[in-house]
């Protein structure tokens, strides 16, 4: 044969090194992304990171034209993705103006609706439409939502006063209870 | 101001709607005008589909402010850093030359170059040893002396011998 | 109890296959014929069990039973029966169980085959197909289960397999979700399963090739064993790829057929390897040379079938085709894991094994030139897999999505298909072991020239931008070159044999099937460029809104809006909405087109059916965009003007006749003699034949 005419070499050790590292690496970056994808929204007990809401004009907090999530330590937040051209999103609208309404006085909650992958003059008419007075700004660069790692629209984050999360609501709100029920959950 | 770009959308998109040649419309925008920066931007809500062709409301209502924001004389370059800002660097069709992404432009030249590299080499060293036994080896090399077409259709000959 | 019937049949299955696998490696370590022979046996029997058990699958889809949640998703009752079974693959379960049963036909097909002389690989072939098998029924029967059933527990319903408690009830849907209606399109029909039928044969050459390194019997027997199936794998994926192309421009409405989506080229991916193994194992079998590059060619390509399966289905790619959210993706990132790193670390131990004389007499051999060939595919392939990749390296890195999209691919790709159209027309003309830069041009300035001059013609009559002119002359080049090898061929037998041109022809052809289908191959690949270049550099598009009798001008035709009606089809559960309008080209009328939105009610989803007029010139390309519901008086169409694209779809059924005229069975591949070790061996052998 003529294969034994040559000398038997071994992959080099540099090469074996290269090909396990580029696998691994490989494999690690698949699996990471996977859990990623499978452990879903942020959990119930997650530290929030700090993030920036900018308002729109008219929905500022306070005259200020940006709020950070710190604004809010000691008031419970409640933070709603929403969008112009969602339809179950409409379904919500009014109870969750209500219930801010509710609370707004007690300066003991707060609500922040985050605009996700909208235009600004739908949004307004949207927010016209609902009659909404709650900070509400666009997510800026999705930041906020690939933050949260939101799967669609409409989804609901309830932080504590602690900047923890405490309970994700998926999809629309049926009743303002619904809504109060999550909040009296934190407050004393 | 806001109120006024408001009207101005719907004037706009009523007027898309309604009116034949859209060229025509006062201060009318194109749909093909929309198309044609629509086309290089992806919208988060159907990912990988370009915007001009996405059938959601939300990419209709980004094809829409397009119209809007040219009819306000933005031009391509200020729309696009436009939805960059606002919905992040997925809206473009190829991440930016920028920090981290020049790795995507960098890397595969970079391994394409280096698998060429090896390939030359690896010819170089199996075309040298040739050189050394080329007594030994060439039967090709022997015929090849003689006229090129006549080598063909001997070795097409041989081929059909062979095959029978 | 049907339901219950087909899962235990699957849990069967899955069984066998299990103990298939461990008697083989046991049989095999211990020199036991018997227990391979048992191992054999019971692979042979996966097959009639999983064909049993999803024809239980198909009874439960046709007969509407809504209870079993997989039927509750991909079927409704307005679907036709042939939709309802071709709903079989319309879901992750169900497609999971056509994956499997694929693979027990393929599996059942290799072992029913004559192993007197390599009966040392069985055992590991054997290995290799139950542990797919193995990992693929667990997935379904552990959580991807297509009999799951609906059950009514304390007023909610919940899926499971059986009854979460003695209280419950069996829950049935008075009707079902229905299938996705792009799903329902005739291509989308076949295209999966051709695409699974590609995926699923590449096992068969990869468990060769593993059984060769296992053994150490590394000649190229395994090679020549698994040439026909990898042809035929290669031939259902480079189809499925296409009728996948088809399909996109027929009814997902963006005027095109490739969308760079990173589910597109996950299934792309192996066929760039497979595409180069084809082209280098004929090195192997011609010259005994480049072992070790092939067995790497074949354990990448299968090794990207399952990757590439692996992000589509386990959510890890975000796309239009992709799968949701699955539970299946930890442990099929096992399955990945296993067998990457188990191939990889089996060809590193048998690293020089492999090794191989390799004398290359010219670096313009046709070897040299495969070797170019397999060079520029694996470039495609690092700017392909590197596109898909990065977004995930750049999510985790900065946190923000990225999108890499069609820009990149198409100029990235774009000069290295040129060069791979340029050596599609040279190669052929090299000679195996030597070549010089002398005979290789006087083989091919014919052929130059003739291609010069169609590129001049077109320049003066067609177009004047340069890189289709660079295109066409590639492709003119391939045409001539490879048809005047057709020519050189029958000639010169019609001169030796004295027959006449066209009986020398086929009979060429005839004995020579491998090399004249890979010519004929070639050919339908320069006419696919054709249209390619079509539509990626003369494509037109306009938009407009129209009322009743206006028109839209584009690329010389006109188009003038004539009606719009909008109906209920209540029996099909479909609303029709179709536009009329007449077309025009250059003021003489050609017809009407019909463009359509259908509106499936049981998706709640509708359809973009384009209106098309389709010439050898150009597709005419019509979009209904959007219309008034109530008054109809305008519409809003978007319309294409696709250059040559008709050449794609004549080039891929060329390409489907060459594939099939290479690869159809002339007599049991296993009986050829082990020979064309290397030119000198085939010259030896040649004359004892």
């Amino acid at each position: 044969m003529t294969e034994t005419t040559t000398p038997k070499r071994g992959v080099p050790l540099w090469a074996q090194i290269t090909i396990w590292v580029f696998l691994a690496g490989l494999l690690v970056l698949v699996g990471v992304t996977l859990g990623k994808r499978q452990q879903g929204t942020v959990q119930p007990g997650d530290a929030i990171p700090d993030f920036t809401l900018p308002l729109f004009s008219g929905y500022e907090y306070e005259g200020k034209s940006e709020v950070k999530l710190s604004d809010f330590r000691g008031r419970v937040v409640v933070l709603n993705f929403w969008a112009s051209w969602c339809k179950p999103c409409e379904q919500e609208a009014a109870e969750l103006e209500e219930a801010w309404l509710f609370y707004e006085p007690s300066g003991e909650v707060m609500f922040l609706g985050a605009d996700y992958v909208d235009t600004e003059p739908e949004a307004r008419s949207y927010l016209k439409k609902f009659s909404i007075t709650y900070p509400n700004g666009p997510d800026m660069g999705t930041k906020i939502s690939q933050m949260f790692r939101i799967r669609g629209v409409p989804e609901t984050y309830f932080i504590d006063q602690n900047g923890a999360l405490y309970y994700v609501k998926v999809g629309p709100f049926t009743s303002v209870n619904e809504i109060k029920t999550l909040v009296e959950q934190k407050l004393p | 101001m806001k109120k006024f770009l408001f009207i101005l959308t719907l004037t706009l998109v009523l007027a898309g709607l309604f009116t034949a040649t859209t060229v025509f419309a006062q201060g009318g925008v194109t749909d093909d005008e929309v198309n044609a920066i629509a086309k290089q931007l992806y919208c988060p809500v159907c990912e990988n589909t370009p915007l001009d062709v996405c059938p959601t409301e939300a990419c209709r209502q980004w094809r829409e402010l397009i119209r809007l924001q040219l009819s306000e004389g933005m031009t391509e370059a200020q729309i696009k850093q436009y939805f960059v800002d606002n919905y992040g660097a997925r809206v473009l069709a190829e991440p930016p030359r920028t920090g981290l992404h020049w790795l995507i432009y960098i890397l595969p030249p970079i391994f394409i170059l280096g698998g060429a590299f090896i390939l030359f080499n690896s010819f170089r060293a199996w075309t040298k040893p040739q050189s050394v036994e080329a007594g030994t080896g060439g039967e090709s090399g022997a015929a090849s002396s003689s006229p090129e077409r006549d080598e063909y259709v001997a070795r097409f000959e041989e081929e059909l011998k062979k095959r029978k | 109890m049907i339901a219950e019937f087909g899962f235990g049949v699957l849990v069967v299955s899955f069984i066998v296959t299990m103990y298939s696998g461990i008697a083989a490696v046991y049989g095999a370590m211990n020199k036991s014929a018997a227990l391979v022979e048992s191992a054999r046996r019971a692979q042979l029997l996966t097959f009639p069990l999983l064909t049993l058990s999803s024809l239980v699958l198909i009874y439960l889809l046709v007969n509407n039973r809504f209870d079993v949640a997989f039927a509750y998703e991909v079927t409704s009752r307005s679907m036709p029966t042939y939709l309802k079974v071709t709903a079989w693959w319309g879901g992750q379960a169900g497609s999971l169980l056509f994956w499997s049963w694929l693979l027990a036909v393929f599996t059942s097909a290799v072992t029913l085959r004559k192993w007197d002389r390599d009966i040392e690989f069985l055992p590991w072939v054997i290995l290799v197909s139950s542990i797919t098998l193995t990992f693929f029924l667990g997935m379904i029967v552990f959580f991807e289960n297509p009999f799951t059933r609906f059950w009514l527990v304390n007023g909610s319903v919940a899926p499971s397999m059986f009854a979460p408690s003695a209280a419950a009830t069996v829950f049935t849907p008075a009707d079902g979700q229905g299938l996705n209606p792009l799903l329902r399109h005739p291509g989308m029909v076949i295209h999966p399963p051709m695409l699974y039928l590609g995926f699923v044969a590449y096992v068969i050459p990869f468990a060769f090739a593993i059984a060769a390194l296992a053994t150490g019997r590394t000649d190229d027997r395994w090679t020549r064993i698994t040439r026909r199936w990898s042809l035929w794998a290669w031939l259902f994926l480079s189809f499925g790829l296409v009728l996948g192309g088809r399909w996109a421009y027929d009814v997902l409405g963006w005027g095109g057929y490739w969308g760079w989506d990173p589910v597109e080229i996950a299934a792309f991916m192996p066929w760039l390897t497979g595409t180069a193994f084809l082209h280098s194992v004929m090195i192997q079998e011609k010259r005994g040379m480049l072992k070790q590059w092939n067995m790497i060619l074949i354990i990448l390509t299968y090794a990207l079938v399952i990757f590439g399966t692996f992000l589509t289905r386990s959510g890890v790619l975000s796309s239009v085709h992709a799968f949701a959210n699955s539970p299946i993706g930890p442990f099929f990132m096992g399955f990945v894991t296993l067998t990457l790193v188990s191939s990889v670390a089996l060809l590193i131990w048998r690293w020089p094994l492999l090794q191989s004389e390799t004398e290359m007499k010219s670096m313009l051999s046709r070897e040299a030139l495969f070797l170019l060939n397999n060079l520029l595919f694996m470039s495609i392939l690092v700017v392909c897999f590197w596109g898909v990749i990065y977004p995930l390296i750049s999510e985790l890195a900065t946190g923000q999505k990225v999108t890499v999209g069609p820009p990149y691919y198409e100029r990235a790709t774009g000069p290295l298909f040129a060069g791979l159209l340029f050596l599609m027309a040279v190669a052929p003309l090299s000679a195996w072991g030597h070549s010089t830069l002398q005979t290789l041009g006087r083989a091919i300035w014919k052929s130059s020239a003739a291609a010069a001059v169609v590129t001049v013609f077109l320049t003066i009559t067609y177009t004047q931008n340069i890189y289709a002119l660079v295109g066409f002359f590639l492709v003119a080049l391939v045409l001539f070159a490879t048809g005047h090898e057709f020519w050189r061929g029958a000639t010169a037998r019609q001169k030796a044999q004295g027959e006449n041109f066209f009986t020398a022809l086929a009979n060429l052809m005839g004995r020579n099937r491998r090399r004249y289908g890979g010519y004929i191959i070639h050919i339908s690949m320069a006419l696919m460029a054709i249209g390619i270049l079509g539509i990626e550099i003369f494509q037109k598009e306009t938009q407009g809104t129209l009322a009743a009798g206006e028109e839209l001008n584009i690329a010389g035709y006109t188009i003038q809006y004539r009606e719009l009606a909008s109906w209920n089809s209540p029996g099909e559960g479909v609303n029709y909405t179709r536009a009329v309008v007449d077309v025009y080209e250059n003021g003489v009328y050609l017809g009407q087109l019909a463009p359509r939105v259908d509106y499936y009610y049981d998706a709640q989803q509708n359809m973009t059916i384009p209106g098309q007029r389709s010439t050898l010139r150009d597709d005419l390309y019509i979009l209904l965009v959007d219309w008034q519901p109530v008054s109809s008086i305008s519409a809003t169409f978007k319309i294409y003007v696709n250059p040559l694209v008709n050449w794609l779809w004549i080039g891929s059924i060329l390409f489907l006749f060459g594939v099939i005229f290479a690869a159809w069975p002339d007599k049991d591949p296993a009986d050829e003699p082990v020979r064309h070790r290397a030119v000198r061996d085939n010259r030896q052998a040649s004359a004892a034949d």
